[in-house]
């Protein structure tokens, strides 16, 4: 009999929607059915377990450019002695893994003493840096639920990025104070282009590419009481349309600004999340407003949690002097390390950094060894000199996530992956073993 | 397991009311036991030194979402502040807010084996539970903070304590927590409003409910279920000019009510960093002390305990679950500022704070938690804490010990700051004399904790059958140095420290680790009918979480150890 698996984790987006039910085989191989998930989270779930065409062993590249299929155990070995051979290896990724797999790899990585960064370093790493200089008002994700009644959307197009994070925590769901649902909300969606959230919105606001900081500067400008200052138009949006946004934010009950990749990898980067953390502030004066980063993978805030209890950064970190963590985005960050050709190792881990750093750093990271750890096949994976299959978190393992909110979700295993894949953290623990066997000096942590 | 034997020290066991003895502690198995049994095994020569029970510390913030939103955003507080790693140990970043492994280093560093986390919002208990297990050597309770919770503000407006007491159980058992915290009751949910109470008749909006109803609700909550720890609070306009006069009618909540437990526990109300709560004066220009009169009360009541809070002097990242108080502060400081409310629950904010040496508020408060201390006629309900990190760093624990047992010590410092004359008219510090004994010391940082936190029987001694958590300090108590540094050399790196019988600091250098435990209250009093379903509605109607993903997945726990509770 198939079996039906409740209040399952989904791996995709930053949403990590926990309501999903997946029916499974009897053998508990396949995946046979799932419900309450998106388009995207459905195909993750579909690639689990069993299936014909997943990798089931690691690929070693060889000399005339075949890969052979080799053991875990070489594969391990293989990646201690890369690790231990090198001056400043990389690894890299995280997004789509769990907490236990990035606890692991740092303990992988102090030993080794190289460098350790996440996919925040190409997304939201400009927000951490905002985040450092001005703080970080925000809230869960049920507070936007339960008393939100004024949402914006700025830089961010939930309909395609996240397509349940407007139905589950903001816009749609009838919350505690909130039970009207969308009746009772105004949505405001900020955007240089008309976006299928903006659909949903009673108040578009098609900023001018690049001038979202100026668009700031006259909100918070109402907020300090110059509004009759403001120039005619601020970045193509007319005064009067500022000044009634902003009388909206003013006079909300609880505002929640919701900001993505649009405003922190547009022109001004870091500096736009700082100047919508001060007009957050701002707005406190009048009500009580918060502000959250829309965070893309289901796991991407993980490793600047457990990094940060660890070392206390969250991401770009220096681990190479092995006694003292140190970080410094734009000489630490992995784009950076690998334009310069700084790095001698690099590991690819749960992201693809193949497809989604610019091809001059990965021509410079493809001169040394390039590992990928990963369950797919990806382009990072098909140009390595080893790849790793391992179990595809909250499909073939459980563990820890962090939603977009940092609320903690924990996942659960629906089917079994193939007889001996390892996790990230399995595989991750095995090399720290292999090197304290290769090098000696072992002490219980 | 190994044998070990502790001859010829100065025990100060006040559990054993052992004070100053020279007596041999015997280990076997991890527990302590008469010196008698031990035949073989290490000896430890404490000939000379001071010994004690591994430390006990009732309130910190050394795990959890708001202690890591701390560390993620303030990378200043590790650049050239953190302690290099030695040969034995993770890294160690970090100093006000320090990395887990730090943590945990550190405290045993201070000869302590026992931390109690003091907020633990419910939703992030799974984080709070991955942050335990990578912190090394200590034993980790955490306590869920309940004061803005809307179940119990539901069940407690109603007066339905049975409903609050298996609503609270429950709780307990989901999280894994071992008591009841309460946070500015009222007031953070009010802040999701972005509004606060700062009495505790103030109603909280909607909910229709007050603080002092709350607190009474609790406090005879957690008497019906006879937890052992009491009510742990956080009371209403803590950190205001004048907030004594609300502290004292929070107190006042307990008046006749008796403890109800099997634990030892003799208070029915712990009162939290009680010198944040002890201000006079009616703005920052008058702000004084008013030590005298919160200690006139307290010392006659024999159902309240509390610990105290000292400000350090230091640079350092306050946190709390006191959502309105943090941006209040950051509204003083214009520093950055981090706050997360949490659906149904509570709130927590995060702004880093300098307790500089020559601003008067902040010497007045270092004056008024020495005060708090010196004028406490019963030290095993006042204890040794600095609301790490909120009053400064628990890393300077060694550091208040001196201050507390040197007058020297203290003149020094008071007489050094730039504005004395204006911090002695508005406290009574420098009139003071009484200088602590190492018996009050252990009371007020093992034996004293350990008994309020209903734990006694496992920590904060030295009698047979305990847990074998020692601490040796280099101290002959026959032989006082007479330079107060010396003290707090003392107390910064123990002479060693044992953990469940294994040796892990010597000479202040840690040389190796112990598998640690997560301590938790398991309340077997059952769900009604009627919780149940209101459990399963919040969950489906508001939060955003599912109740089957909510309660922590043992796979989750780190070597679990229950109290387990009966409720008659």
């Amino acid at each position: 009999m198939p079996k039906v698996i409740k209040n399952v984790g989904c791996p995709y987006c930053g949403c990590a929607c926990d309501d999903i039910e997946v029916t499974v085989s009897d053998d508990e191989k396949k995946v046979l059915e799932v419900k309450n998930v998106c388009a995207i989270g459905t195909e993750i779930f579909m690639h689990g377990g069993d299936r014909e065409g997943r990798i089931k062993l690691p690929r070693l590249r060889q000399p005339d450019g075949s890969v052979k299929d080799i053991s875990f155990d070489e594969a391990i070995d293989f990646t201690a002695k890369t690790l231990l051979n090198a001056k400043k290896p990389l690894m890299y990724g995280f997004g789509s893994t769990n907490c236990e797999g990035q606890a692991a790899a740092a303990r992988v990585m102090e030993r080794s003493g190289g460098m350790l960064d996440n996919c925040a370093s190409i997304c939201h790493g400009s927000s951490f840096l905002a985040i450092f200089d001005n703080g970080y008002p925000s809230c869960t994700l049920g507070e936007v639920k339960n008393r939100a009644d004024v949402i914006v959307y700025w830089g961010s197009n939930p309909a395609h990025a996240h397509p349940r994070h407007m139905s589950r925590y903001s816009i749609f769901p009838r919350g505690y104070f909130s039970g009207k649902g969308h009746k009772g909300k105004t949505v405001i969606v900020i955007d240089p282009r008309y976006t299928d959230t903006a659909r949903v919105a009673d108040h578009v606001l098609q900023v001018r590419q690049g001038h979202d900081y100026e668009l700031f500067c006259a909100f918070r400008m109402v907020c300090h009481g110059h509004e009759d200052d403001i120039p005619d138009v601020v970045a193509n949006i007319p005064k009067e349309k500022i000044i009634e946004v902003a009388n909206i934010l003013k006079n909300a009950r609880f505002a929640n600004i919701f900001f993505g990749m649009g405003l922190c990898h547009s022109d001004g980067r870091n500096h736009n999340i700082d100047i919508a953390i001060s007009l957050t502030r701002d707005l406190n004066q009048f009500t009580k407003c918060t502000i959250m980063a829309m965070r893309g993978h289901y796991n991407i805030a993980g490793p600047g949690q457990v990094w940060s209890w660890v070392f206390g950064f969250p991401y770009c970190l220096d681990l190479t002097k092995k006694d003292l963590a140190h970080m410094n985005p734009g000489e630490t960050s992995s784009v950076d390390l690998a334009m310069r050709d700084e790095v001698d190792a690099f590991i690819n881990i749960g992201t693809d950094a193949g497809a989604h750093f610019p091809i001059p750093a990965v021509q410079h990271l493809k001169k040394h060894p390039f590992i990928t750890i990963d369950p797919n096949v990806n382009m990072a994976s098909e140009i390595s000199d080893l790849h790793v299959p391992v179990k595809i978190c909250g499909v073939d393992d459980g563990g820890i996530v962090y939603r977009m909110d940092n609320v903690p979700i924990q996942f659960r295993q629906v089917v079994n992956a193939p007889e001996g894949v390892p996790s990230d953290e399995e595989f991750l623990d095995a090399v720290y073993e292999r090197m304290v066997e290769l090098e000696g000096g072992k002490f219980d942590e | 397991m190994s044998e070990m034997i502790i001859k010829n020290g100065f025990v100060f066991d006040p559990l054993s009311g052992i004070n100053g003895d020279k007596k041999d502690i015997g280990i076997k198995d991890g527990k302590i036991v008469d010196a008698s049994e031990v035949k073989k095994g290490k000896e430890i020569d404490a000939s000379g030194k001071t010994v004690m029970a591994g430390g006990v510390d009732i309130h910190t913030h050394v795990v959890g979402p708001k202690v890591n939103v701390g560390r993620l955003f303030r990378p200043e507080d590790k650049l050239f502040k953190s302690r290099i790693k030695e040969r034995n140990t993770r890294m160690q970043m970090g100093s006000s807010v320090l990395s887990t492994y730090a943590t945990g280093y550190a405290y045993a560093r201070m000869g302590y084996a026992y931390v109690n986390e003091a907020a633990m919002p419910p939703l992030h208990s799974p984080h709070v539970h991955e942050e335990i297990r990578d912190t090394p050597i200590l034993d980790i309770s955490a306590m869920p903070v309940m004061g803005n919770n809307w179940f119990q503000m539901e069940y407690l407006k109603e007066g339905e304590i049975e409903n609050n007491a298996a609503y609270t159980a429950w709780l307990l058992k989901a999280t894994k927590g071992i008591g009841i915290k309460c946070v500015n009751p009222g007031g953070t949910e009010a802040w999701g409003w972005g509004m606060n109470c700062t009495t505790i008749h103030d109603p909280v909006p909607y909910f229709d409910i007050t603080p002092a109803e709350i607190v009474k609700g609790q406090i005879q909550t957690n008497e019906f279920l006879g937890l052992p720890h009491s009510l742990h609070i956080h009371g209403n306009n803590l950190g205001n000019p004048g907030s004594a006069e609300t502290t004292l009618d929070t107190l006042k909540l307990a008046e006749g009510i008796k403890p109800n437990n099997k634990f030892g526990r003799e208070q029915v109300l712990h009162n939290t960093h009680l010198q944040f709560h002890s201000y006079g004066g009616t703005n920052w220009g008058d702000f004084e002390s008013a030590s005298e009169k919160m200690m006139d009360y307290v010392n006659k009541q024999d159902n309240i305990s509390f610990d105290v809070g000292f400000v350090t002097l230091d640079e350092t990242t306050t946190m709390t679950a006191d959502g309105p108080f943090e941006y209040h502060l950051n509204q003083l400081n214009h520093l950055k500022w981090a706050n997360v409310d949490v659906e149904l629950e509570t709130a927590a904010g995060v702004v880093p704070y300098v307790y500089g040496k020559n601003i008067k508020v902040c010497n007045i408060q270092w004056a008024i938690g020495l005060e708090l201390a010196l004028l406490a006629k019963d030290h095993m309900k006042c204890h040794l804490t600095t609301d790490h990190p909120n009053a400064g760093p628990f890393t300077r624990y060694p550091r208040v010990i001196k201050w507390l047992m040197s007058k020297q010590a203290r003149d020094e410092l008071l007489h050094s700051f730039k504005w004395a004359d204006k911090v002695i008219d508005a406290t009574i510090i420098e009139s003071m004399d009484r200088e602590l004994t190492l018996y009050e010391i252990a009371q007020m940082s093992r034996a004293g904790t350990a008994k309020c936190l209903g734990i006694s029987d496992m920590y904060g001694g030295l009698a047979p059958g305990m847990n074998a958590n020692v601490a040796i300090y280099d101290l002959n108590p026959e032989d006082m140095p007479k330079d107060p540094e010396m003290i707090e050399k003392a107390f910064s790196g123990a002479a060693y420290t044992i953990k469940d019988g294994v040796l892990v600091v010597e000479n202040g250098e840690v040389v190796a680790t112990t598998p640690r435990k997560t301590i938790w209250t398991d309340a077997k009093y059952p769900l009604n009918e009627l919780v149940e379903r209101d459990i399963r509605e919040k969950f489906l109607k508001y939060y955003t979480v599912d109740l089957e993903n909510y309660m922590v997945f043992d796979e989750h726990i780190h070597n679990a150890q229950a109290i387990e509770v009966e409720t008659a």
